[in-house]
Parts: C-alpha cells; sequence; structure tokens
C-alpha cells in the first residue's frame, strides 16, 4: 500500500468534483466573486487557502479533545485568524514584495467560509492526517473553480492572462480588436462571477445527476 | 478523555491560556520581526520617492521595477540633492524628512495642528524634481503616492500604491497605464490657480494625448478608488502651491 489508502484518495479527489465546496457545499462564495477579476490574484488566493487550511485542520485536529464546544468557535477563528497573522508579518519581513501581493487577501482568507467550514465539519471529528488530505483536498477544489473563473473573467473582460495581453491592444485596435470585437467590462463586475460559477454548477449537475436534489 | 469539557469552569480557564498562549505568540512575533519591517518600509519610501522621478529599473512598457534594495540608500543619496519640509510656509532642510508619517500629519491638521509637509527636491540628467507624497482613501482603505513636479507644478511621474483595493480594478491604480497618464498633466492654470488633475469616465481621451485638460482616462469598475485618486491629488498637493510660488 503506499502513502495514501483508497480512503484517503478520496479526500483529495472528492472535493475537486463531486463535493467541490464552492459548487456543491456553497461555501467560499465570497471571495470568489471578490478577487477574480484576474488569473493572477486568483492564483495568489488559492495558494494562500492551500496553506492556511492545510495547517489549520491540522491545528484543530490536534486539540480537538480538549477544545470546549461552547466556543468552539472563536478558537476556530483564532486559529486562522493567529495563522495569517503570523504568516503575513513574516512576509513582511522577509519577503516584502511578496507579503504586498497578499496584503489584500489577509482579511478575505479569515473570513473564508471554506476554512470555517471544514474545521467545523472534518477536522473536529477526524485525526491530523485525515484532515490535513480533507484540508489540501478542499482547497484544490476552491482553487480549480477560482481559476476557472479567473480566467474567463480577464480574458472576455481585459483581453488579458496573467496582466499579458493575448487579444491585442484594444486602444490601438490590433488582433481581435482590429474585427470589431470589444472588451466586455460588464465582466469585471462581481455579478458576472456569481453567472459563471452558476454555468460551472449547471454543467456539473448536468453531466452528474446523482448531484441534483429533489 | 477524563476531562469534562463542557464545565463553564473549564472553558474559562481554556479561554484564558488560549488568549495568553496566543497573545504572547503574536506579540514575540511582532516585536522580534519589527526592525525587519521597519527596514524594509524606509526602503519602500525611497524607492517610491526615486520611482516617481523616474530613477528607476523600467525597461518594457508595463514594467515597474524599483531600484534593487541593496542600492537604494546610495542612489537616494545620489539623487535626492535635498529633502526639505515646509511648516507653516517655511522651508527648512532636514535629512530625515522621508520618515515623516502622512497619516500622522492629516490627523494632527484635523485637530488643528499644523501639518508638516515633506518634500524632495531631486535632479537627474540637470532636470530639478520636485517630489511630493499624497495620501488619501479608496474603496476599501487607504490610497497613497508619490508625484514629482517641476517649478511649474506639472506632472513629470507618479507613482501610486494602496493598501486593500480590489485586485483586477481599484488595485490597477498601481499600474503603469494608470501612472504614466499623470504624465505631463498640469495642476495649475495660466493664471496659477490651483486646478489639480481629475480621473474622469468617459472623457473621451483614453490613450491621454491631450495634457492639459486636467483629466486623466479612469479606470473599468473602479470609480471610487478613482474619485480617491483625484480627491488626494487635489487636496494634498495644493497644501505645497505657497511653496512652489516661491520658487518663481
Amino acid at each position: 500500500m503506499g502513502l495514501l489508502s483508497k480512503k484517503d484518495t478520496k479526500l483529495i479527489t472528492d472535493p475537486l468534483a463531486d463535493n467541490n465546496p464552492i459548487t456543491i457545499q456553497v461555501l467560499g462564495i465570497c471571495s470568489a466573486l471578490a478577487i477574480t477579476a484576474e488569473l493572477k490574484a486568483s492564483i495568489v488566493m488559492s495558494i494562500a487557502v492551500l496553506f492556511v487550511l492545510g495547517i489549520g485542520n491540522v491545528v484543530i485536529s490536534l486539540i480537538r479533545n480538549i477544545i470546549p464546544s461552547k466556543i468552539r468557535i472563536i478558537v476556530q477563528l483564532i486559529v486562522v485568524a493567529s495563522l495569517v497573522i503570523i504568516v503575513d508579518q513574516v512576509l513582511k519581513a522577509f519577503a516584502y514584495e511578496l507579503s504586498k501581493t497578499l496584503s489584500v487577501f489577509v482579511g478575505l482568507i479569515i473570513t473564508n467560509c471554506i476554512i470555517m467550514g471544514r474545521f467545523e465539519a472534518f477536522a473536529l471529528g477526524n485525526g491530523p492526517w485525515k484532515s490535513f488530505l480533507d484540508g489540501i483536498g478542499n482547497a484544490f477544489g476552491y482553487a480549480v473553480i477560482l481559476i476557472i473563473v479567473g480566467f474567463f473573467r480577464e480574458l472576455l473582460g481585459s483581453g488579458t492572462l496573467l496582466g499579458i495581453p493575448v487579444l491585442g491592444d484594444p486602444i490601438e485596435k490590433t488582433g481581435v480588436y482590429s474585427i470589431g470585437y470589444e472588451n466586455n467590462g460588464f465582466m469585471l463586475m462581481p455579478p458576472m462571477a456569481l453567472i459563471i460559477v452558476g454555468l460551472i454548477i449547471w454543467v456539473q449537475r448536468s453531466r452528474n445527476k446523482d448531484l441534483i436534489e429533489d | 478523555m477524563a476531562v469534562d469539557t463542557d464545565k463553564n469552569s473549564y472553558t474559562i480557564i481554556f479561554a484564558v491560556i488560549m488568549v495568553l498562549v496566543v497573545g504572547s505568540l503574536l506579540a514575540f512575533t511582532a516585536s522580534s520581526l519589527a526592525p525587519n519591517i521597519d527596514e524594509n518600509e524606509r526602503m519602500e519610501k525611497q524607492q517610491n520617492i526615486l520611482y516617481a522621478m523616474g530613477v528607476n529599473g523600467n525597461v518594457d512598457k508595463g514594467d515597474i521595477t524599483f531600484v534593487s534594495t541593496d542600492k537604494v540608500a546610495d542612489e537616494f543619496s545620489k539623487y535626492i540633492k535635498q529633502q526639505l519640509v515646509i511648516e507653516n510656509g517655511k522651508a527648512k532642510e532636514d535629512n530625515k524628512a522621508y520618515l515623516i508619517d502622512i497619516k500622522k500629519e492629516q490627523a494632527k491638521a484635523k485637530n488643528g495642528g499644523t501639518r508638516r509637509l515633506p518634500l524632495f527636491v531631486g535632479e537627474k540628467d540637470g532636470k530639478t524634481f520636485y517630489v511630493a507624497p499624497i495620501r488619501g482613501k479608496g474603496l476599501w482603505d487607504a490610497i497613497w503616492g508619490y508625484v514629482a513636479l517641476d517649478a511649474d507644478m506639472v506632472v513629470q511621474g507618479a507613482f501610486f500604491d494602496h493598501k486593500g483595493e480590489t485586485p483586477g480594478l481599484g488595485a490597477n491604480i498601481k499600474q503603469r497605464y494608470f501612472m504614466d497618464d499623470f504624465n505631463g498633466e498640469r495642476l495649475l492654470t495660466d493664471a496659477g490657480v490651483f486646478k489639480g488633475i481629475t480621473v474622469a469616465k468617459g472623457n473621451n481621451d483614453p490613450t491621454n494625448k491631450i495634457k492639459d485638460d486636467y483629466e486623466v482616462d479612469a479606470l473599468a469598475g473602479a470609480t471610487i478608488t478613482g474619485d480617491g485618486v483625484s480627491a488626494m491629488i487635489k487636496k494634498d498637493l495644493k497644501l505645497y502651491l505657497p511653496y512652489f510660488k516661491t520658487l518663481k
């Protein structure tokens, strides 16, 4: 047997599709709308969540038996918040440029409901190794959706990908702009993210009928 | 486990211990890293000031490359000829002027105090630049910048930054295509009255060829951040007008 048993593998692969945190559990929608106007921000946010959710799940799982149930939400919140702040401080001291890119996301990570959701639903009832796998699995599931949404919003909204123009220059009218194509400014607005997430949910549910609730 | 985790006394003890542990952990991290963070912020200020007056490593159209951190202190003393602090209309030299916290000075002015205005006089290729720091509010949090002016208050270069504007929208004030639009824009009318620069929607000049319209093209989806930029330019740079009048 390898490093991961069949059950363990499922913990990672399930959130990628059939138990995706955004499209199925409908968690983390807020940040999915807020920061997906460009692909780079989506990727940065995904990595940050991967890190926080992976470590946070392990920490919560380690102390799950001694957390008083009455204040468990507060305890979870403190674990996330302190993790994020410590990481932010360390980056500020040793990787200043990177920390500037991330500063916007710090608040969004703390309030990300996927993190609280996984602590509450999984880490409180499972061992550290399983919790770690569940954490990174869900973070990847989150990343997949964020990157899909970010890809379409940046491509159709600004005509660029990762800041590099791919459709030509909208002002000089080169590339596809020469035949009358225009950037769709509406793509940059948060409602379009919701519509794209909606489309992903539609595609996903029409491919897998089990996901449709009555 | 033997402990009854539902008991009130246990909950309180747990909370107290947790607060102590987390609090000291955070305090320890913050205070042990503080010197490094201060040093980084100091270098960043110098880099920003130099960037605004055109001392940077930009090669391509979209580049924003600062003078590298190991060279910034030397370059700063090489290009910046004078650091001035303007207080009550009087300018005096102060080689720690770049450390002045604009946020604190703004608060002081609000409470009836006099605001100290730092101004950096730089020289590059025989041209004199006056770099002034500005600070204001964006949509979510603070925005700030450094504007390099010539003696007639025509913008020679600008650098903007923000704390938490939306990536892809308001955060784009940090992009070259926005900052470079300010180059050549005027702050004063021919009569010498301060007019400022407005970040305007639909000014029919997206490539910003017209330089005497006191307007630059706004960013899509970032109305409030753009208004914040207009406001901080109008408010903060206006304070320097008396000093620039003495240059004539």
